[in-house]
């Protein structure tokens, strides 16, 4: 008997009657195989979004920033939107790994390493934004606090925006080192089974000689334990912060202390429709159905709803606290410039309202939640919607500040900022489609521990133990005894 | 290093392990450790492992950073280059605490992570000795070690009689050393690959 017992009423998470052997052959199948066309199209599509925004960065750098439309007023415009915007997404794969972790919910181990690899990628994208942004990007390593020969001049640590470089290197860093932890079994894996000289030697040395030991194991469970529970904080901390670059500053639009919340509900709202994006994909591509089942699908789709409904209260609060303030110009900000829809940056604002906080209110249907393609569909729409939300509150604060004669004329990006938003899709999507060929897209040895109490064949052989009384399970102690001997001498 | 004697059995199904376990160590055979491929939870109590101190290593790396944050800015801020930023006191303690929580977590995090690695003795191009190579596939792999006194043959029919689907005799060198893992035998150098 296994050690854990899951109610007939759930779904199962693996479909399929698989043994342990078929786990690790159907999730490895896909590196040991020849990429597919689809694969080589796709990677082929990457690199050149890449390249366009390699050249783009050439430019910014040999030009200067002034290549982009900012102005007077709008001095933050697409690069800070695509910051924020990418973060946000990057914020699901932890959630997903860490939250999900500690509040025991098993259909986390189908999706979280690929929303593991997911978050990496975004936050790699987006460290692009600030960084480039900084125009002399050889001057970097000023944002870092080190004794230096200017004074030393140290950073301001009272700053948000230092903030953010603790918060975003520290996210990369401990998510990069969570990931890697627990693809370390499943690299051993691939090696052991690996058919050529160079497959072993490489991911020899990827599995730092993992050997499965039960004494390693045990201080992995302990080290993944103490990772989540720094995680779950550190997930919430991060995008805090990012919304503190807007609301410690006294700009109407910005200066709200619904920040925080609203930012973190919306950064899991767009993480999670980029994760179903990416798994629908990845589902479809390497046919994972029985891993990634239709169950995990809606039950991302629920988060969804939930966390794209919160970010639709924080929306309707700050509108009513436009008002309730009696301030002119948080009036001025809220009603005229977003709220009206013929004000020059209405239609981005009702374009948030309809994909954030209308259109995912479908998914109080079953039906729709269960629905793939309108599940794909959404996924796109959310993150269309929360690249808006960024867009209206970073330019529709901006561009009309205290001094009517410095209001901008109408801000849009020149095409080398389009360039180097389509570079960062470059660079994601050639790192994930890397990542899909040549790792575990999904956790072998997470899938394996919980295949016995929630794999379809094994749910089946347990149907008989829904009759048997709670003491048996509660009285049964640490002996591992066999459930089936302790129900028999019950009676 | 010394080569020693180790006599492993290899079981397919942890239901069939728990007992095995139990009746080896009832049986006073020293069980070296065994192989799973994943974390197969009440193992460790079987073996009798004590649990990990791993967790108050990460504790005291966490206070490590939250101290390391808070005297250095502490430190910059008040004494070494007080900046006047609009009046405000130069202990700005409120301010400073999303540096610091961010600092403990990184030094927690790094600190487990390099300790679990140091601990369990892994990095890469670090090679390992390998009871069986299915051992991170679908195989539980006991692994004995033999003394003066152990009788192998005996041991093996006794792990077989509970339930083993496969013992062997393997002399190894039970430590780590550098090395590459394509120098050794290809055990799935005749498999067929299916393009997908």
């Amino acid at each position: 008997m296994h050690l854990k017992y899951e109610s007939q009423l759930r779904e199962p998470l693996v479909y399929g009657d698989k043994n342990y052997h078929q786990v690790t052959e159907d999730i490895v199948r896909p590196i040991e195989a020849k990429p597919t066309k689809l694969w080589y199209v796709g990677f082929y599509i990457a690199v050149c979004l890449l390249m366009f925004g390699v050249y783009s960065i050439y430019r910014d750098v040999t030009y200067g920033i002034g290549q982009w439309n900012l102005n007077k007023t709008v001095g933050w415009g697409w690069d800070i939107t695509n910051f924020v915007w990418w973060v946000g997404i990057g914020h699901a794969g932890t959630l997903i790994s860490a939250i999900l972790l500690l509040f025991r919910q098993g259909w986390r181990t189908g999706v979280n390493r690929a929303a593991e690899a997911m978050t990496i990628f975004a936050v790699m994208c987006a460290g692009q934004f600030p960084i480039w942004h900084m125009g002399r990007v050889w001057m970097a390593f000023f944002v870092l606090p080190y004794p230096n020969t200017r004074g030393p001049l140290w950073v301001n640590f009272n700053s948000p925006l230092l903030w953010d470089v603790f918060a975003i290197s520290t996210y990369f860093t401990v998510s990069l080192l969570f990931w890697y932890s627990g693809l370390l079994p499943d690299f051993a894996t691939v090696r052991d089974r690996a058919f050529t000289k160079l497959r072993k030697r490489l991911y020899g040395v990827a599995a730092f000689g993992w050997t499965g030991s039960t004494k390693h194991w045990q201080r992995h469970e302990s080290l993944s334990l103490v990772l989540a529970g720094l995680s779950t904080p550190l997930v919430l901390s991060v995008h805090t912060i990012v919304s503190f670059d807007f609301a410690t500053s006294v700009i109407p639009g910005w200066h709200t202390t619904i920040f925080p919340p609203y930012f973190v509900a919306g950064a899991i709202f767009s993480g999670f429709a980029m994760v179903q994006t990416l798994m629908l994909m990845i589902r479809k591509i390497f046919s994972m159905e029985d891993y990634i089942t239709v169950g995990h699908i809606e039950a991302m789709n629920k988060v969804i709803v939930l966390t794209g409904s919160i970010v639709g209260v924080a929306y309707l609060t700050e509108l009513f606290m436009g008002w309730y303030s009696q301030n002119k110009y948080e009036g001025y900000t809220f009603w005229y410039s977003r709220a009206n829809l013929f004000s020059p940056y209405g239609w981005s604002y009702w374009g948030m309202m309809a994909c954030n906080v209308l259109s995912p209110q479908i998914f109080w249907f079953r039906k729709m939640r269960r629905n793939l393609f309108v599940t794909f569909f959404m996924s796109i729409i959310v993150n269309i919607g929360m690249w808006f939300e960024r867009f209206v509150i970073i330019v529709t604060s901006l561009y009309r500040d205290y001094l009517p004669s410095s209001w901008s004329v109408y801000y849009s990006p020149t095409i080398w900022e389009i360039g180097f938003y389509a570079g960062t899709f470059g660079l994601f999507f050639t790192c994930f489609f890397l990542f899909a060929k040549y790792f575990p897209v999904i956790a072998i040895a997470e899938i394996k521990y919980v295949l016995k109490t929630t794999g379809e064949g094994y749910k089946d052989k347990m149907g008989h133990l829904e009759h048997v009384p709670v003491e048996v399970f509660t009285h049964s102690g640490h002996g591992h005894t066999t459930v089936e001997n302790d129900a028999a001498s019950h009676g | 290093m010394a080569k020693k004697k180790f006599v492993v059995g290899c079981f397919d199904d942890e239901e069939v392990l728990f007992p095995a376990v139990s009746k080896v160590r009832t049986a006073g055979y020293k069980i070296h450790d065994v192989y799973t491929p994943f974390a197969v939870h009440g193992l460790d109590h079987a073996l009798g492992l004590r649990e990990t101190s791993l967790h108050t290593a990460g504790f005291i790396y966490g206070i490590t950073g939250t101290t390391t944050a808070l005297s250095c800015i502490s430190w910059i801020f008040t004494k070494d280059w007080p900046l006047n930023i609009g009046g405000k006191p130069h202990f700005a303690l409120p301010a400073w605490i999303p540096i610091t929580f961010e600092l403990t977590v990184l030094f927690a995090a790094v600190g487990m992570v390099l300790t679990f690695c140091y601990i369990s003795q892994l990095a890469p191009f670090v090679k390992k000795h390998h009871f069986h190579a299915r051992a991170t596939d679908d195989l539980f792999v006991m692994v004995i070690e033999c003394t003066d006194t152990t009788n192998a043959e005996d041991l093996k029919a006794f792990l077989a009689s509970n339930g083993a689907v496969e013992t062997d005799i393997q002399i190894a060198e039970e430590g780590w050393w550098l090395g590459r893992y394509d120098k050794e035998e290809m055990r799935f150098e005749n498999k067929q690959i299916v393009a997908a």
